[in-house]
């Protein structure tokens, strides 16, 4: 930030244009979760969670499964964008925030694609005629 | 930005200076259990969700570190994380519903709505009360069928 124009003091600062996206896409991920995430707390809640093969045989229904992998989508998503604000607002100096931003994006990114390789892995385990943890 | 003002004026959010409120009370809370939820919450469920695909052992493992290690001698670290990981899920359990509850209070006000101050300390009282109320449900629900 050196003594330049007025518009390169404020350039990559905030919103100039695009700013309603960030807000926006919180805002339809949050409808997004309010389902989905609720469709996993009840079915969470109801399970036997202790009984591999049948939390096995719910996961691996086509319908929960695609469920599952756009609440990891929406998910994964939401908490980026409210991740990118805590750290804009708490991470002081340029490199810290920097870093911080990249390994929240490595986290983001990577978490999705864990979390949607697993289902995967889940679904077409028997397909392959692979006991589970094959594959 | 921070470090660069060019006077000392108090800048947002700094949660010292301001007189706590419900509604600056429901608005830190949106943000940790937002956080909590992102950072904890999601690794929680991408490790049983990791377990539940890896096969019955790597799922029985899960369970023995999380909520209870069957073997008749239980270790040190289990005794230990047995308890950690109750605890943590009866936190991620509140930190969905109040960041949940907080959330809908945010869509409301997202119309315009709910900013007159008797409306707005109701609601953010209204937030955390059914936050804490929705959690203890839930936990008594699940020990109701765990018993």
């Amino acid at each position: 930030m050196g003594n330049g124009t007025h518009l390169g003091k404020v350039r990559g600062l905030g919103s100039s244009g695009h700013g309603a996206q960030h807000w926006l896409q919180q805002r339809l991920t949050a409808l997004a979760n309010i389902l989905l995430v609720g469709f996993l707390f009840v079915s969470l809640v109801r399970l036997p969670l202790g009984d591999h093969a049948a939390v096995l045989r719910w996961a691996s229904n086509p319908t929960v499964a695609l469920a599952l992998i756009l609440m990891v989508v929406s998910v994964f998503w939401h908490l980026r964008l409210g991740l990118t604000v805590l750290i804009e607002d708490y991470v002081h100096g340029e490199a810290t925030r920097l870093l911080s931003l990249v390994l929240l994006n490595f986290y983001a990114i990577g978490g999705a694609a864990y979390g949607i390789f697993a289902i995967v892995r889940i679904v077409l385990a028997p397909a392959a005629g692979l006991a589970p943890g094959g594959m | 930005m921070a470090g660069n003002e060019p006077s000392a004026r108090p800048r947002s959010p700094h949660l010292q200076v301001y007189k706590w409120t419900p509604a600056m009370a429901v608005s830190i809370l949106h943000r940790a259990s937002g956080d909590g939820l992102a950072i904890v919450g999601a690794c929680m469920f991408l490790w049983w969700l990791g377990a539940l695909a890896a096969g019955p052992d790597a799922y029985a493992a899960f369970l023995a570190c999380v909520w209870h290690d069957p073997s008749p001698e239980v270790g040190l670290v289990h005794q230990i994380t047995n308890i950690v990981g109750k605890v943590v899920l009866v936190g991620l359990t509140w930190a969905f519903f109040q960041h949940l509850f907080s959330g809908l209070r945010h869509f409301v006000l997202d119309t315009g709505a709910g900013y007159e101050l008797k409306t707005n300390k109701l609601w953010s009282i209204a937030v955390i009360t059914a936050g804490v109320l929705a959690t203890a449900a839930t936990w008594l629900y699940i020990m109701a069928g765990a018993l």
